[in-house]
């Protein structure tokens, strides 16, 4: 009894006061929990496809592990299939994935104060869905110095079950009823509008976002993800012109 | 020493052709410097502050560039401004939710129940997106 009231002492006083690497890293693993079940489906398609594709059973998995970009990796799949090579799979893999320039960019500001192998491995997990956790709570307003174990967890989670869901896609093949026809992958844009709602604040930031919706909508013809970076450039690029117009007004943290 | 089938069957899993390999290292190879490189230049020189102040509609533009289209163009590539379509009515319900509430998970559970209760309700009217 009064060890589990300690317990429960110690998580509060976490809480309310600095958050340890311990609480920061469940708390990354517990953020990105509502995240997979929009991208299960998408790992057990991949690995699902790739005999299909012609990839080895350990080639797959390499991927998963080494790559660990989900477009990327099932662009780059059906390239293989159509018999691309190599050069033009790795230049393609490339432009779908010239997106985390803008993501490094942003985060960098908050990682420069890590060690260098810190920065490494925090660059090697950055994926569409650890980068939005993370950037979110870096820019929530408390100053926790482990942040960055709460990105960590977050990632490391994400990793677990990209590899978890791709072997049981090789291993499953064909036998997985399409899992993508229970629109679980709506779980994705879901989880995407509850993390950042609540973080709205300022007309610029308004502007933003229309423009980015906008120009998503007409370019997402465009191939190789290159409508999310033209969306995000022009959305920021609305950002800043807006903050022209409504100068000093509420605008977003950073 | 006899080799079984099942012993030979298992190597075989681990076994990556050679070309496989440098295709999936070059791939590695150039994502990881798509991720590292803004992180790596930056963290060594000073920003500047206009570029900083534009950084920060990054994430807000990022996330509506991935959420808008997931909500208005569901099936394959045509434009669905309809009640018919689900995923536009439970993403209205989630961005009303997480406006009014601010909780994460309770915008999930009400996003997703919308979305398969309004598909579960057009099939008994017939309709199909």
């Amino acid at each position: 009894m009064s060890h589990r009231s300690s317990t429960i002492g110690h998580r509060l006083s976490a809480m309310n006061h600095r958050p340890s690497a311990r609480s920061e890293f469940l708390s990354g693993v517990g953020a990105m929990l509502p995240l997979l079940v929009g991208v299960a489906p998408f790992g057990l398609i991949f690995g699902a496809l790739t005999p299909a594709a012609g990839l080895s059973a350990a080639g797959a998995m390499a991927m998963s592990a080494f790559v660990f970009a989900g477009s990327a990796q099932f662009i780059a799949a059906g390239l293989l299939a159509a018999g691309t090579g190599p050069w033009l799979i790795v230049l393609t893999t490339l432009v779908v994935n010239l997106r985390h320039l803008l993501y490094g960019a942003t985060l960098a500001p908050h990682l420069r104060h890590l060690p260098h192998r810190w920065q490494t491995l925090l660059a090697y997990v950055t994926t569409d869905e650890s980068y939005a956790v993370s950037i979110l709570r870096y820019q929530s307003d408390d100053e926790s110095p482990c942040k960055h174990w709460y990105f960590l967890g977050s990632a490391l989670t994400l990793l677990t079950v990209w590899l978890a869901t791709t072997a049981v896609g090789i291993a499953a093949g064909q036998a997985i009823p399409a899992p993508l026809s229970w629109g679980l992958d709506f779980a994705l844009p879901v989880t995407f509008i509850g993390l950042l709602i609540p973080h709205v604040k300022g007309r610029p930031t308004l502007a933003a976002m229309a423009v980015a919706g906008l120009t998503a909508v007409a370019a997402h013809r465009l191939p190789n993800n290159l409508w999310l970076l033209l969306a995000a450039l022009a959305g920021v690029a609305a950002g800043v012109w807006a903050e022209r117009i409504w100068p000093s007004l509420d605008q977003p943290s950073d | 020493m006899e080799v079984n089938y099942q012993t030979v069957k298992l190597l075989s899993l681990l076994y990556v052709p050679s070309y496989e390999a440098l295709l999936i290292a070059g791939m590695a190879l150039v994502t990881f410097a798509t991720r590292y490189t803004m992180i790596a230049l930056l963290g060594r020189i000073s920003v500047p502050a206009g570029l900083l102040r534009a950084l920060r509609y990054v994430p807000a533009a990022v996330l509506t560039a991935l959420i808008v289209p997931a909500l208005v163009i569901p099936a394959d590539e045509t434009l669905a401004l309809t009640w018919r379509n689900a995923n536009l009515v439970a993403g209205l319900v989630a961005i009303l939710v997480a406006w009014r509430t601010r909780h994460l998970l309770f915008t999930i559970v009400v996003g997703m129940g919308t979305f398969w209760l309004w598909r579960w309700g057009l099939t008994f009217i017939g309709g199909s997106l």
